[in-house]
Formats: C-alpha cells, sequence, structure tokens
C-alpha cells in the first residue's frame, strides 16, 4: 500500500459561513430559509466542508476500555511517524484538564483514569487524516483494566467503586406533596426501562482551529451554545474570551447531542502547538462515543386512582444512568423528577430521582431531557389504570388532565393555556387509516417487501398519549440571550442586520430571526449576521427555548430601534413621535399614511441597538419537596398512533402517526409542522428501534448498520392539528415546539402494540421477542 | 496516483492521491466539491449520493481508482442539468436556475438542517428521470437508502411530488424543449 500523500489538497480556501440572503415574511407566515438554495445547491459550508491552505487533520486516541488506571502513555513512536506534527496528551493541557456543562468532572485526556470506553487519551495531528490514525495507533498505552460499573442500581449499591469524589449520585431530586398515606381504590404498579438512545445527528463532529497572531486560536465549530463553549475552552487552554473566538459552522443536525464539548479543546490544543490551522472530522463510529446520549432509565410506578376514574396519587422512582461523567444529568434530573407524572392533575405525588454516575457512556442531552423517559412510563400507567378501570384511554386521560389553572406537582399553578384535554380530543376526533383489506400491498406491512406476510398473523392497533415539556431553562437557571440589531440604509434601501450568537442546528432560527426584525421594523431587507461570540451569549439552542429567548431578545432590540427611528422621524416632521409606525421602509401615520422615508430619516451610520433580554425567573425547587416555580413555560402534545403487528414475527408497521400540539402562536407555521413531523420520527425510533446497545459498559453498534433509525419506508404518513393558544408572558405569545412531539410520540405507538397483542410492553424500544414472547 | 474523471460536465485531475481514499474523499477534499456529504462514510445514509455513469451510488463507497474515467455527477453539477426557466425563487440569492428538485425543496420545508439535502435531491432527481410522476409508494421506495435525521421526512415527500408536477406541468407546455432550461 502507497503511503498518503503529504501534499495539501487542490482545493481552494471556502467561504466558512453560510451566506445570509433575504427570504421574504413577517411572523406567522412561511417564510423561506434564508440558508435553503446554499443547502440545496451543496455550497453551504458545514463544519466538516472547512478547508484552509496548510491545514493539518486531528485524530483522537480513545480507551477501549469503559474502566481502567493509566499507567504509561508511550508518544514515541506516534511522533516519530513522517508526516505527524504534534501527538499530545494531558501533559499538553495548559490550564484546567477538567470540563463540563453543569460539573467540570472531565477530562480534556484522560490522566491517570479511564471512566468510559471512547474516553479521549492523546490526540494526533498529521498531513492527511490516515497518517493521523497509523500514528495514533502507535501510541502505546498501558492500561491496568478494572470492573466497570455498568447499571445505576449497582452504582449506588453498597460497596460500589467510587467513580468520582463525591460519590456516584450526581443528583437525587425529591418531591412530596400531599398525604404521603392517600389511600386509592385501585392501585396499579409496574416497572418499565427505557433503552440509550442515540442524537444520530448526521453531521458528524467535526471544526476547524486556526491558531492566532495574538497567541489566541480561531474555532469555527458546529455547536448548540457558542458561549459556553468559549467558557470551558478558555478554562482549558488558559486564555481569556477575547483570545478564544468561536464562529457557528454549517450545523447537521443537534438534538442535544451537541450541548458538550466535542473536538474543540483538542483542535486547539493542536493548532496552537503546530502553529498550523487543524481540521478534526469524527468518524459516524467516533461519533458514537464522542457524544452523549440519551439517559437509559429504569422506572417504578404506583398509580393510585379512585373507582370513578380520579388520578388519587403517584409514587415513583427514577434512576437515570449518567455515565462516566456528569454532562447535563444534574438538569435531567430536575426534569424527570418535577415532571415525571405527566400533563395530569395529581393530588399527592411522590418521587424520587436520581442521577448516578456509571462506566457506561456518558449521558446528556437529548431532544426532550428527561421528559421522555418518565413521559413513557406515565403513559403506559395511564393506559393500565384505563384499562382497569373500565375506561376509554382517552376519556381516562380527559378526566385528568392538566388544564389552565392546575395545580402541577412542584406547587407551581399554570398560568397560561393548556389543551391537554382538547389535544387528546382532537386527535381521537381525526379520521382514521382504511383497513388495508384482503389484498394488501407489501410495502403497506410488517416487514415489507422482505415479504414476510400477506397480511396473515397482522393485527391493528390504535393508541394514544399526552405529553409536556417545561421550555427553556429551569430551577433558577439565569437563562437570558442577547440580540444587537442594526438598522441602516445600504444602496439608497433600509436594511436591517441581526447579531445574535444563538445557534441555528437546522430548526430553522436564521429564518424566525428575520421575520421578527421584518415584522418589528418593517423592512424587508434583513440579513443575519454570522454567529460568532463577537456579541453576548445567546443561551443554548435545546430546550425549546430560542424562539422564545433569542426571540424575545431580538424583538426587544427591534423596539429600541424603532424608538429611536421614530424618535428622529418625530423630530425631522416637527410633531410628536406618538402613533408612528414603520412599514414598508417609511415612517407611516397611525393611519398609515406614508409621512416620510427611513432613507430620509437615517444618517450614514444608522442606529443599533444591543440588548440582552431575560425571561421571568424561575427558582430552585426545595431539595426535601421539589416544591417551587421550577419552570418558566410548558408545552403540550398529544398523539394517536395505528399500527399493524405482525404478531408471529413481532415486526411493526406504524400505520397513521397524528399529532395535535398548542404553539401559542406559529411564528412559521411550515416550520412548526416540520418540528412535529421530526420530533415524532424520533419517538418512533425510540419506541421501535433506535438503542445504543452496551454490554459490559462497551457499545456494540456504533454503526448506523447496527444503530437504526426511521427511515421513509418507516416513517407513516402524519396528520398534524396545530392549536395557537397565546401564552400571556411570552413574546407573540409563542410557545417552544421543539421538544413536546417526541415525548408523546412513543408511548403512543407502544400503547397501540400492546392494544394490537395484548403483551405489557414495558420496555423501549420495543424489540419482535417482546411481542411474540420468544 | 493520480485520479481523473469527469465531474459535472468537466475534467478533473487530482494528484498523489492515496489508493485508501474514496470517491467521496476524492470530491471534497482534492476537488473542491463538497456538497457530497460525509455522515456516515459507509453507504448506510446516502448523503453522499452521486450519480457514476449514470447509476446513483453512495461515493464514500466507490474507491477513488474505481471512478477513474468515469462520468460523476454531484448535486454542485445538478442545476446545470435541468433548471426551469422562470421559475427560479424570488428575490437575490433565491434560486434563480436551480433543479425543479432542488428549488422544491427549498419551496416544500424539506431543508432543516440540510445535511441529507444533497444526497436526497440527487437520489430524488434521478428517480424523476426514470419515473417522471411516481406514487407516494415509489417515492418511498427510491428514497428509502437516504436518511434524514430532521424532517421526518413528510416534507421531503412533499417536495418530491411538487417537483414531479411542475416537471409535468413543464413536460407538457407547448413548444419547450424539456431539461433545457437557462444556465
Amino acid at each position: 500500500m502507497t503511503s498518503p500523500p503529504v501534499s495539501p489538497p487542490a482545493a481552494p480556501p471556502r467561504e466558512v459561513l453560510p451566506r445570509g440572503a433575504p427570504a421574504g415574511g413577517v411572523i406567522g407566515v412561511s417564510a423561506r430559509r434564508p440558508d435553503g438554495v446554499a443547502k440545496a445547491t451543496g455550497e453551504f459550508a458545514y463544519s466538516s466542508d472547512l478547508w484552509m491552505d496548510g491545514m493539518l487533520w486531528g485524530v483522537t486516541l480513545r480507551s477501549p476500555y469503559p474502566y481502567a488506571r493509566v499507567r504509561s502513555v508511550d508518544i514515541g513512536p506516534a511522533l516519530a511517524t513522517p508526516g505527524v506534527h504534534a501527538v499530545l496528551t494531558h501533559q499538553d493541557v495548559p490550564g484546567a484538564n477538567r470540563y463540563g456543562l453543569e460539573f467540570a468532572d472531565q477530562p480534556v485526556l484522560a490522566e491517570d483514569m479511564v471512566r468510559y470506553q471512547g474516553e479521549p487519551v492523546a490526540v494526533v495531528a498529521a498531513d492527511h487524516p490516515e497518517i493521523a490514525r497509523r500514528a495514533a495507533a502507535r501510541i502505546a498505552v498501558g492500561y491496568d483494566v478494572l470492573a466497570p460499573v455498568t447499571s445505576a442500581r449497582a452504582a449506588m449499591a453498597d460497596g460500589a467503586p467510587r467513580l468520582h469524589p463525591g460519590g456516584n449520585v450526581v443528583r437525587h431530586l425529591k418531591l412530596r406533596t400531599g398525604d404521603p398515606a392517600a389511600r386509592a381504590d385501585l392501585v396499579l404498579t409496574a416497572e418499565y426501562q427505557v433503552g440509550m438512545q442515540d442524537q444520530a445527528f448526521l453531521g458528524p463532529e467535526s471544526g476547524l482551529a486556526v491558531p492566532a497572531e495574538d497567541g489566541g486560536v480561531d474555532l469555527f465549530v458546529a455547536t448548540q451554545w457558542l458561549h459556553a463553549d468559549q467558557r470551558q475552552i478558555c478554562q482549558a487552554l488558559a486564555l481569556p474570551p477575547e483570545r478564544v473566538r468561536l464562529t457557528l459552522a454549517g450545523v447537521g443536525g443537534a438534538f442535544g447531542g451537541r450541548e458538550d464539548l466535542s473536538m474543540h479543546v483538542h483542535a486547539c490544543l493542536l493548532a496552537r502547538h503546530t502553529g498550523r490551522p487543524v481540521k478534526m472530522v469524527y468518524s459516524r463510529e467516533e461519533s458514537f462515543f464522542g457524544h452523549v446520549h440519551r439517559h437509559p432509565a429504569a422506572l417504578r410506578y404506583e398509580h393510585g386512582v379512585s373507582a370513578d376514574g380520579r388520578l388519587v396519587f403517584v409514587r415513583a422512582e427514577v434512576l437515570f444512568d449518567g455515565g462516566a461523567y456528569a454532562s447535563s444529568t444534574a438538569a435531567v434530573v430536575g426534569n424527570g423528577g418535577t415532571m415525571g407524572f405527566g400533563p395530569y392533575v395529581v393530588p399527592n405525588a411522590a418521587m424520587d430521582c436520581y442521577g448516578v454516575y456509571t462506566n457506561n457512556p456518558p449521558c446528556g442531552a437529548m431532544r426532550g431531557f428527561g421528559a421522555v423517559q418518565t413521559g413513557f412510563a406515565c403513559e403506559s400507567q395511564m393506559d393500565r389504570c384505563a384499562a382497569a378501570l373500565g375506561l376509554d384511554p382517552v376519556e381516562f386521560r380527559v378526566r385528568n388532565a392538566m388544564s389552565e389553572g392546575s395545580l402541577v406537582p412542584t406547587g407551581q399553578i399554570i398560568d397560561s393555556p393548556a389543551p391537554v384535554a382538547e389535544l387528546l380530543r382532537t386527535v381521537r376526533d381525526m379520521p382514521l387509516p382504511p383497513d388495508p383489506g384482503n389484498a394488501p400491498d407489501l410495502r403497506e406491512l410488517p416487514g415489507g417487501v422482505s415479504n414476510t406476510t400477506h397480511g396473515e398473523g397482522v393485527r391493528r392497533g390504535v393508541g394514544y398519549a399526552a405529553g409536556y415539556k417545561n421550555v427553556g431553562f429551569s430551577e433558577g437557571f439565569d437563562d437570558y440571550a442577547t440580540a444587537r440589531v442594526r438598522l441602516e440604509i445600504a444602496g439608497g434601501e433600509p436594511l436591517v442586520t441581526v447579531h445574535t450568537a444563538a445557534a441555528e442546528v437546522g430548526q430553522g432560527l436564521v429564518t424566525v430571526e428575520t421575520q421578527i426584525a421584518r415584522t418589528e421594523l418593517g423592512c424587508e431587507r434583513v440579513i443575519v449576521h454570522p454567529k460568532d461570540t463577537g456579541v453576548g451569549s445567546g443561551g443554548s439552542s435545546s430546550a425549546s427555548r430560542q424562539t422564545y429567548v433569542t426571540g424575545g431578545a431580538i424583538k426587544a432590540a427591534c423596539s429600541r430601534v424603532r424608538e429611536r427611528v421614530l424618535a428622529l422621524a418625530a423630530h425631522r416632521l416637527g410633531r410628536i413621535g406618538a402613533g408612528l409606525r414603520l412599514d414598508g421602509g417609511m415612517v407611516v401615520s397611525a393611519a398609515g399614511d406614508p409621512l416620510i422615508s427611513l432613507a430620509e430619516v437615517l444618517s450614514s451610520e444608522g442606529i443599533e441597538e444591543t440588548v440582552q433580554w431575560r425571561h421571568r425567573p424561575t427558582f430552585p425547587v426545595d431539595p426535601e419537596t421539589g416544591q417551587g416555580f421550577a419552570h418558566v413555560q410548558y408545552a403540550f402534545a398529544a398523539h394517536r398512533a395505528v399500527v399493524d403487528v405482525d404478531t408471529e414475527l413481532g415486526l411493526v408497521k406504524v400505520v397513521a402517526l397524528d399529532c395535535a400540539q398548542d404553539v401559542g402562536k406559529a411564528i412559521n407555521p411550515q416550520a412548526v409542522e416540520g418540528q412535529i413531523h421530526g420530533g415524532s420520527a424520533q419517538g418512533l425510533g425510540l419506541a421501535l428501534m433506535e438503542e445504543v446497545q452496551v454490554t459490559e459498559g462497551r457499545i456494540r453498534n456504533p454503526s448506523f448498520t447496527d444503530y437504526l433509525i426511521p427511515t421513509i419506508l418507516d416513517m407513516p404518513p402524519m396528520r398534524l392539528a396545530v392549536l395557537e393558544y397565546p401564552d400571556p408572558h411570552a413574546p407573540y405569545g409563542l410557545r417552544g415546539v421543539g421538544e413536546p412531539p417526541t415525548i408523546s410520540s412513543t408511548p403512543a405507538i407502544v400503547a397501540a402494540i400492546r392494544a394490537a397483542t395484548g403483551r405489557p410492553l414495558t420496555r423501549i424500544p420495543v424489540r419482535p421477542q417482546d411481542i411474540t414472547g420468544t | 496516483m493520480r485520479v481523473s474523471c469527469t465531474v459535472n460536465g468537466e475534467r478533473l485531475v487530482a494528484d498523489d492521491v492515496w489508493a485508501g481514499e474514496s470517491l467521496l474523499y476524492v470530491l471534497r477534499e482534492r476537488l473542491g466539491l463538497p456538497g457530497s456529504k460525509n455522515a456516515c462514510e459507509q453507504g448506510e445514509c446516502g448523503s453522499c449520493t452521486v450519480v457514476m455513469d449514470g447509476v446513483t451510488v453512495c461515493a464514500c463507497l466507490v474507491a477513488a481508482g474505481q471512478a477513474q474515467d468515469r462520468d460523476i455527477q454531484t448535486v454542485e453539477g445538478l442545476a446545470a442539468t435541468g433548471a426551469i426557466e422562470g421559475a427560479g425563487l424570488h428575490g437575490p440569492g433565491q434560486g434563480a436556475g436551480l433543479h425543479p428538485v432542488q428549488q422544491a425543496f427549498v419551496e416544500a420545508g424539506a431543508v432543516q438542517c440540510g445535511f441529507c439535502t444533497p444526497g436526497l435531491i440527487v437520489q430524488a432527481a434521478s428517480l424523476l428521470r426514470a419515473v417522471p410522476e411516481p406514487s407516494d409508494a415509489e417515492i418511498r421506495e427510491a428514497l428509502a437508502g437516504n436518511l434524514c435525521r430532521c424532517t421526518g421526512y413528510e416534507k421531503i415527500l412533499d417536495a418530491v411530488r411538487l417537483a414531479a408536477a411542475r416537471q409535468a406541468g413543464q413536460a407538457r407546455r407547448p413548444g419547450r424543449d424539456a431539461g433545457q432550461g437557462p444556465r
């Protein structure tokens, strides 16, 4: 085999950033994505597309063991490999060799211990990625292999190895409300399990670090939160923020998996060490080791109901396996614990929710964030209660549904619309798909063109579920966003530039940003400035929060710009500013009559305002009772699933998956639908196929060959009902959209399979053997 | 080694190619054509779909040497093969001269993160060349090798239906040579 080349590619340097382009449309219309055309033509520059003259390739050497003591690391042979420019270990980390979203407990590069399979031990930079990979394979690491802790239960047991100095429990949330001794006519108890789900974003972890003349570094990277990354990188590099500048490269999906650092510090270390730009791109296999997953969970629920179909009490214990490092486990426990009873009124509730360290892959944020696991268990329990009472599952849910004014188990009163009952009735009343008939198309059957059945042994089932999710960061977190809005005259016409650091991860935030600016300033031409740390934090693109929080910041900044423009106009016109508005690039009267153009009002500098905006505060919950105003907003959805099940082979075809969701105000209806479709698909994946299979701390299926995500053949057509009941506390009345459909989709599908088969199905994903009982 | 092939109608040469490289790597890292995407690089996701001698393939599964003297079409060259006259989106940079499938993806909301989009567009355009008015079942089957994690596929189906309807309308319009739009 010939050696890899050492000459750089002949490609020209590419534009690092997506282009901004006007797309048209105010809030409430389906404005087009400003990046849509570039994405459809292949011109959009994702983090793995970046290229610079003279750049090197970085790769990571990872631990093959889930738990081991590192005895020695010999980098000599690797460093001597021709074409290799650097081999770095923890000794080369200039600052704190610890990072983490909530607790700095994770080494940038392993020191004396490795705590999960895939933990980074060393990094290599070379002229070609294959040279770097081969050199990494020549690093000799001496390990003393230890017996890993492989379940949350084992980690909490007496005598378990302490994986971190503070012990193995990351957080225990205790919630107690009502009468602890409440008695019910009927009590139903069951245990549930949720497997480890992967975000499976398609664009792998990647980026380009460029050393700067000031001794700092510029990092172009795909992420969900530039400023949280910057804070952690600064600590590891021992550099001030002004010398660690981040720019968002094109992001190929996120879903929570990019909230933690991946290659960020490694690429910066290599770039600063070599003085050359360094690009790192994970392979799909490495990606499975390179980001956190959704927490697997073991859940035990006891539901007490009255004979007339009311929930009397719910008592629950929930164990989240956080894996080797904390990531966002504490916040996942906060969500799972406070919202672990479903969108229902529960007068007497007790919850013990734990997140613990193990030697399994680290777990953290994924769409639904703690509410997915508890949502599956709660909704399964609701079906069991309804069946035991002889009630229709929708009727039982409706009787117990939260509504505006309800007291949730944290003692918080819901102070905006909560149309849970209407959402359930809406999906129930949608038309059902037709029966397959006597000569069904193979493609419509479980097993598809594998020709496993022609309809024999196939049974149909229908299932329902509702779910809810907190929007924004909770429990007293200072959750804010920054927006800089500039209005100027360019080429004789008004031009608005919106600058935020809020990450566009595919959800369409850039579109919403242009729509809000257009609405507030009455100007057609709006450009979204590249996302970077040159402006204050936008907070995370997670928790369904960006349209609310960054949208709120843009609205507020536009409002200040507008006040200044109108004051200038009033001065020019010699009248008071009250009643003036902006429309079509003009200052207009209250009646809409054009008075003066913006071009005449604005000086050559334009007007710029920067605003830091916060939603109303939340508060920590009481450590003994879990009581408190923990969440700023709730968002609700309901699903109905229709499935055909081959009861002999355990194969499932989802025939219909219909959803109703309240979004407060659909800022971009097409994008809202896209979120509901996509979130429902990820819920379908968790119900039927998606699981990172971990045995003794090792991932057995780190590939898209063995970790299955839904294809276009797996997804049924979806009917949607989008309700718009405004939340008076939120900008434009809007409600976060992204997560609720992921929560109710999974339990609705499993309920439908139960209806078809009569099996208990207490574990997701549902496997063929769970259906056949073999 | 040296690899030369025709890419989007242009004869291109890559030097110093290591034999272990894929066509995808050569396109992305040596020929300046990163539109074909690197989501799995093991032939499972379809994000690197290109047309090689008239057949769609995963560029990640084609060894660089296998591309020698072949005719390759990538997403970057698609617009030149079938842009519809006067059907561009409105506004600067809004896609005048897009291939109808590209245009339909943008309009229908079939693009979110967009990482799957180039592969899906190349695959869908190939389907519509072979089957101008496909049924939903035919669309699903043709696109079953292309993973999308954002959209749940509903708006991708919408986009392919829209492109098919537009192309059918275009083909039926008298006096026009289909597929020969302005560049």
